[in-house]
């Protein structure tokens, strides 16, 4: 009689198993927020957000480097004209926190500026 | 000798004429006695004297910059040029801490307007002038052109027992010094004693004073945590466009008032707003503040007692205020 290696036993009670069980649920992936710098503003120019809810900002600029930063929510991002970039974000304090565009980009610069309002 | 170090030895005396901060530096134990032996053997631990001469700062001259901030161009920096040409003590040297011109991406422009503030500024009757850059000069092209038109834009250098030390925090486009300029500082700091004074100056303000406004250094903490060594350091800043006096641990951080336009209070509101030019006081951002520095209350400080004198740049001499300025210091 031919006898079925244990290795094989325990792939297939595995098998059954996976069967058997429910799908474990994913993750649910974090809402993707689009912003876009261009001199001198920020698209939206107003962002509200949840608190400790994950997000995703995806900036992305369309015409020169631009900045685009945050002490308090702990944001220091780069955005090179061409290319997005992805700043993953989990607000844990409420609150109205004024971003600003901190890479110089021309004579407006002073004042590109766009808030997160965290509720 | 240790508790004697340990006394405020730089006390410094200013008056912001609104164009521009006149500073008087003095030995604080110049009396004759126990405070000469002291400043003499400060002097020859630090290496030289300090011996009392003034300076004067002037910043944000904005050539190029024009209505609706600014209607009146260069006239306030012509102006604070003829008021420190007339001043009865001559100062020793002059400061510009930064946007000396008003940005444009045109590179044959930007370059005018940098030969046009050479040209004002060469009607000082000073001829040691030391420049930083500001991000309106520097910020679009990495400093090139500022480099080419003014030289370095960080250096150092001694005058009369004073250590100035010139940092550049706008050419990386970021408000940021950079690692391999606080190596540097570190190197040249290297060689002076705690007890030698410093005078830093720089376009952005090195701590956090109003981050949404983009006055802020990113790497200031990593700045100041080099000087914290010494006793005795001062940081004359531009950029703010308004006065703001600001004491943390062994500094006193000064900024000046601009020779082009103000901004608003960042206390009093989150928009940053330029104060709007009044035809009727064209110099009306320019009043007089009389900065003097007097005994510690603890032994290492200075403490430093601003006096707000209403006065335009018309009606300067003559007046109370200006009587303050001329007399002698009671450091």
């Amino acid at each position: 009689m031919h006898r079925v290696p244990r290795a094989d036993h325990t792939l297939a009670l595995l098998a059954l198993l996976a069967l058997a069980s429910p799908a474990a649920p994913r993750a649910a992936e974090p809402r993707v927020v689009e912003i876009v710098a261009k001199r001198f503003q920020f698209t939206p120019a107003q962002v509200t957000l949840k608190k400790d809810e994950p997000v995703i900002l995806r900036l992305r600029s369309e015409d020169v480097i631009h900045g685009f930063y945050m002490k308090k929510l702990g944001i220091d991002a780069t955005i090179e004209p061409g290319k997005s970039v992805d700043v993953p974000l989990t607000p844990h304090q409420a609150g109205k926190f004024i971003t600003i565009c901190d890479h110089f980009c021309g004579v407006g610069h002073g004042n590109m500026k766009m808030t997160l309002i965290v509720e | 000798m240790k508790d004697l170090d340990r006394r405020s030895f730089l006390r410094i005396a200013g008056a912001s004429l609104g164009v521009g901060a006149l500073y008087r530096v003095a030995p604080a134990l110049a009396a004759p006695g126990a405070g000469a032996d002291t400043a003499r053997r400060l002097a020859r631990k630090n290496g030289e004297a300090v011996r009392p001469f003034t300076f004067v700062q002037l910043s944000d001259t904005h050539v190029g910059s024009g209505p609706p901030a600014n209607p009146n161009g260069t006239a306030a920096f012509e102006r604070a040029v003829e008021t420190v040409n007339r001043l009865p003590e001559k100062p020793d040297l002059i400061l510009f801490t930064g946007d000396l011109t008003h940005d444009s991406e045109d590179r044959g422009e930007a370059a005018k307007r940098m030969q046009r503030f050479q040209e004002i500024a060469g009607r000082l009757g000073i001829r040691t002038r030391r420049m930083v850059p500001g991000e309106h000069d520097a910020g679009l092209d990495g400093g090139a052109l500022f480099r080419d038109v003014f030289g370095e834009t960080h250096y150092s250098f001694d005058h009369r027992g004073v250590h100035f030390v010139a940092l550049d925090n706008v050419s990386r486009a970021k408000p940021e010094v950079g690692p391999e300029q606080i190596a540097w500082l570190r190197k040249d700091l290297a060689r002076f004693p705690a007890t030698a004074p410093m005078v830093v100056f720089t376009h952005r303000p090195l701590f956090d004073l109003k981050p949404e406004w983009e006055w802020f250094t990113s790497d200031g903490d990593e700045v100041m945590k080099v000087l914290s060594p010494f006793e005795n350091v001062t940081v004359l800043y531009g950029h703010i466009h308004r006065e703001n006096v600001h004491e943390e641990g062994n500094a006193h951080h000064y900024g000046a008032r601009s020779l082009a336009w103000a901004f608003g209070d960042p206390a009093q509101s989150d928009d940053k707003k330029t104060i709007p030019f009044d035809p009727a006081h064209p110099y009306q951002n320019l009043g007089m503040c009389v900065v003097r520095a007097g005994p510690g209350r603890r032994p290492t400080a200075a403490t430093v007692r601003p006096e707000e004198v209403e006065l335009t740049m018309a009606e300067h001499s003559g007046t109370e205020g200006f009587a303050q300025l001329l007399k002698p210091s009671s450091l």
